[in-house]
């Protein structure tokens, strides 16, 4: 039995807790309005479509584009139910909305995250797009006096025997239809599907949807956008978590040519200047004295040791038993062979390319303006209306595209907007402030993954696992924000490990949730970054104990989990899994390892191949996957996000890691915070099971397996095992 | 300061030591240069001087005067184009916030290796960070532009 525990799922936001009450999601049942603004006249069918007079059809996204694909995905399932062409789509992301625009699995607050957008979206995204077409069907059998079911719609184009006409030509009409009764739309058959689940080819022209402005310069993020008069501000913060302000001299600060304010906030101290590199030389000749009496004074070496002690009992947090199968742990002691490791995890950063930014315009007494690339804007919209003593309809969020989050910019705390809405305040709403973070900031000013450490156990008797133990060492990440209600343990530290899918006949599964002042966050696939790593990599320990091969021993283990049994089958067919490895033409010692994972819903399955030279030196050449995310709504965008989730997850494996000295970061830029090169990417293939199921998220999965199948690959070649983070660049 | 951006010839009044980056940003509104790290490590600032790939962070503005400047927005040569249509054939995009360094970069390479080993592409591409890692596209989208450029 476990604990009489209440979990909090990861990244889905408790209701009750935020005081919005039960979202009425309105879908294709909202009076038809006018679009305001915009130079198209666009006409506003339902809250997720738009039609244009010049033919466009605009889609409304509730979730944030930030590389994933989403633009793509949400498009293309409203362009596949309401016959649009795809040349014809454009996107736009929608106003900060919960009603019209909350995400289910975030209890009805807006966001994106957990890789829950498609999950969340197909049933949304589908009706919105055939209300739609039910409108533009229903504007021309009135203008054409011919029965609805006469008319077909391809490819953007209605027609009824010579009547022909497209959908520019009838949305003023279809803006007066009213909206239909959802339950009176019929969706299409996947049979019919002409979009969802094709691969991009010529006479289709589909592309991803944020391809074109990709490319040449023209797409707008939020550090893009330059408002007239606007000031630029960098914080000083703290150089050690917890750190406060004590005093500042801000004489050699406001000589600086271009400087126009030091201001005190809740944070640092802030410097605004007219352009960012007066605001940069500013904040240099800034001085900061700290109070540190609260402040993390630990180095990383101790912060382990303190981590170990709670593991072995030493320490004041409480051990909770999460789950408790046969003996349990007890189970441990028994005939055969019994086996021990601690699974060392740094802290991460997730350095997103584009550094942290918003713009805040600030009318005191009236209004404020947010430009943000923010995973969660009706949070922001609400962290402003507050600063600024503002009722939160006179918040608007003007959301962007994004360079990259992986998870940074889906704040609990509003940690942007919240200081910029500060800084906007304490200069009287004067101009907009554009609040930027320099990579140092973004480095070393925390919100990471926490550190951690697994203590796995387990006993092989023969050829067969007894016993698995998986006690973990972890900071909370929801602990302390709105999002965890009090007596609730924080499932984002376990997940992945507490659900392990493997049939062994006893199960222990705890944790232990220590403090520091360091500042952590969810990181692209949250606990499975190093549950994932933990379980899998230590299971092909036992099995080299229990002398089975890693494969066969996952799938003996497996028959009661069928669908990321067939991603383990696929993945080791399409690697060649039971033919030998081609040797290295220089000799060095090649390895194979693999590794599968279920995460947010998709079950996903790799396989590395990695190369050892003589002098501990390597290369990860290729790794193979293979997914199951339900109905594969676009393939390519899927296998990039693969890719992508490879990249990243291997980048961790290899050389990330924030470490601490006296309680500081020593890390500080990209040249000592070592993320993934070209010269380390693998080959990638990707292989997609078909289904149809429903859709789950790609943004995360493919990131938990990589790191494993790359350690058991050099376990493989090398003999040895890998159970600190990062592995480095030698073993 | 005499300047030639994207064919056209500017005079600018900047400070000594204002980097490139943020004068092209913040004075001429070019904003497809991306600031990405401010010390030349990832390569998002990534112009063309004179023809040759240059991190616009660290080079003062100061010291381009006189000089050929090609951003993202004003990409205009047959190499330059099949690297867009490459990228486009290829959607090697995920966030994008490195891309115009990547494009720019990958630009210069096959001006001066027009047929790239896939080490050459590697080796000539490397430097530049790309955090979605499209970095498995972005090889092949380098291979497939110099096709284009054959064909």
């Amino acid at each position: 039995m476990a604990d009489d525990i209440t979990f909090s799922p990861s990244r889905r936001l408790v209701l009750q807790v935020l005081g919005l009450g039960a979202a009425g999601f309105a879908v294709g049942c909202s009076p038809a309005v006018h679009a305001s603004g915009g130079p198209d006249d666009l006409l506003q069918l339902n809250p997720f479509v738009k039609v244009g007079a010049d033919n466009t059809v605009t889609v409304i996204l509730k979730h944030i584009e930030f590389g994933q694909g989403v633009s793509t995905g949400l498009s293309t399932i409203v362009a596949e139910e309401m016959d649009a062409d795809w040349s014809q789509i454009r996107f736009e992301h929608s106003p900060a909305n919960n009603a019209l625009y909350g995400n289910t699995a975030f209890g009805g607050m807006m966001g994106t995250g957990g890789s829950t957008a498609i999950f969340d979206s197909w049933e949304r995204m589908r009706l919105a797009g055939a209300g739609a077409r039910a409108m533009l069907v229903a504007a021309a059998a009135e203008k054409w006096k011919v029965d609805p079911a006469t008319i077909k719609i391809s490819r953007g184009k209605l027609s009824a025997g010579s009547k022909s006409a497209t959908f520019g030509e009838l949305a003023e009409a279809a803006a007066k239809i009213p909206a239909p009764d959802p339950a009176s739309l019929k969706l299409k058959d996947p049979s019919q599907f002409v979009l969802i689940g094709k691969e991009k080819a010529p006479d289709t022209v589909f592309e991803r949807a944020d391809t074109p402005m990709k490319i040449d310069g023209s797409a707008k993020y939020a550090m893009d956008y330059q408002p007239e008069g606007m000031l630029v501000a960098l914080i000083a913060r703290s150089p050690r978590f917890g750190g406060k302000v004590a005093s500042f001299d801000d004489a050699a600060a406001k000589a600086v040519s271009g400087v126009t304010d030091v201001v005190q906030i809740a944070n640092g101290v802030a410097v605004v200047a007219t352009n960012f590199w007066a605001a940069k030389k500013g904040r240099d000749a800034l001085k900061v004295t700290w109070d540190d009496s609260a402040a993390e004074k630990r180095s990383s070496d101790q912060m382990l040791k303190d981590y170990k002690a709670e593991l072995s009992g030493k320490g004041s947090a409480k051990r909770h038993v999460i789950r408790n199968e046969g003996a349990g742990a007890k189970a441990l002691a028994g005939s055969g062979k019994r086996i021990e490791a601690d699974f060392d995890f740094p802290y991460l950063a997730h350095a997103p390319m584009e550094p942290l930014n918003c713009i805040v315009e600030y009318k005191p007494g009236e209004s404020c303006r947010i430009t943000s690339g923010s995973q969660m804007p009706t949070g922001d919209q609400a962290t402003a209306a507050m600063i600024l003593g503002l009722d939160p309809s006179k918040v608007t969020v003007d959301t962007r595209i994004a360079g990259g989050s992986f998870g940074r910019r889906a704040t609990p705390d509003a940690d942007l907007v919240t200081e910029a809405a500060q800084i906007a305040k304490a200069i009287g709403g004067r101009a907009p402030v554009h609040l930027m973070w320099t990579r140092e900031d973004d480095i070393r000013t925390g919100k990471y993954r926490p550190m951690a450490v697994h203590r796995m156990a387990g006993r092989v008797a023969g050829d067969a696992v007894e016993a698995w133990s998986d006690d973990t060492a972890i900071q909370s990440i929801m602990e302390g924000t709105p999002f965890l209600p009090p007596g609730v343990i924080d499932e984002s530290a376990v997940e992945g490990g507490f659900d392990i899918p493997y049939a062994i006949p006893n199960i222990e599964v705890s944790a232990r949730f220590v403090k520091s002042p360091v500042s952590v966050l969810w990181w692209r696939s949250v606990g499975h970054t190093h549950t994932a790593y933990a379980k899998e990599h230590f299971l092909d320990q036992l099995a080299r104990e229990a002398g089975q091969d890693p494969y066969e021993l996952r799938k003996s283990l497996l028959s009661g989990d069928p669908r990321l049994l067939g991603v383990l089958n696929l993945v080791a067919e399409k690697a060649g899994w039971s033919q030998p490895l081609a040797p290295a033409p220089d000799g060095s010692k090649r390895g194979r390892g693999i590794a599968a994972h279920k995460s947010f819903n998709s079950y996903v399955a790799e396989v590395a191949e990695v190369s050892v030279k003589s002098d501990g030196s390597f290369s990860v050449d290729r790794v193979v996957c293979a997914v199951d995310c339900g109905v594969a709504i676009n393939p390519d965008v899927i296998r990039a996000q693969m890719e992508g989730g490879i990249g990243y997850g291997l980048s961790a494996a290899l050389g990330e890691a924030v470490t601490l000295k006296d309680g500081a970061p020593v890390q500080t830029n990209f040249y000592d915070y070592q993320v993934l090169r070209m010269a380390q990417m693998p080959k990638v293939e990707v292989y997609i099971v078909p289904s149809s199921e429903a859709p789950t998220g790609v943004g995360e999965p493919g990131v938990p397996p990589v790191g494993p199948a790359v350690a058991n690959a050099l376990m493989a070649a090398t003999g040895k095992t890998f159970n600190t983070l990062p592995i480095g660049a030698k073993v | 300061m005499k300047i030639t951006i994207n064919g056209q010839e500017k005079d600018l009044e900047v400070e000594q030591d204002r980097p490139m980056l943020w004068v092209l940003r913040e004075e001429l509104g070019l904003t497809g240069t991306k600031f990405g790290c401010g010390v030349a490590a990832c390569g998002a600032c990534t112009v063309l001087v004179d023809g040759v790939p240059t991190r616009t962070c660290i080079t003062p503005a100061s010291a381009l005067e006189g000089k050929t400047v090609v951003t993202i927005e004003g990409l205009d040569t047959a190499t330059g184009k099949a690297v867009q249509a490459a990228w486009k054939e290829m959607d090697v995009v995920q966030c994008g916030w490195c891309q115009s360094g990547q494009i720019l970069t990958a630009t210069a390479l096959l001006e001066s290796t027009p047929n790239p080993s896939e080490d050459e592409i590697t080796n000539g591409m490397t430097a530049n960070i790309c955090r979605c890692a499209t970095y498995h596209r972005i090889r092949g989208a380098v291979a497939r532009a110099s096709e284009l450029l054959e064909g």
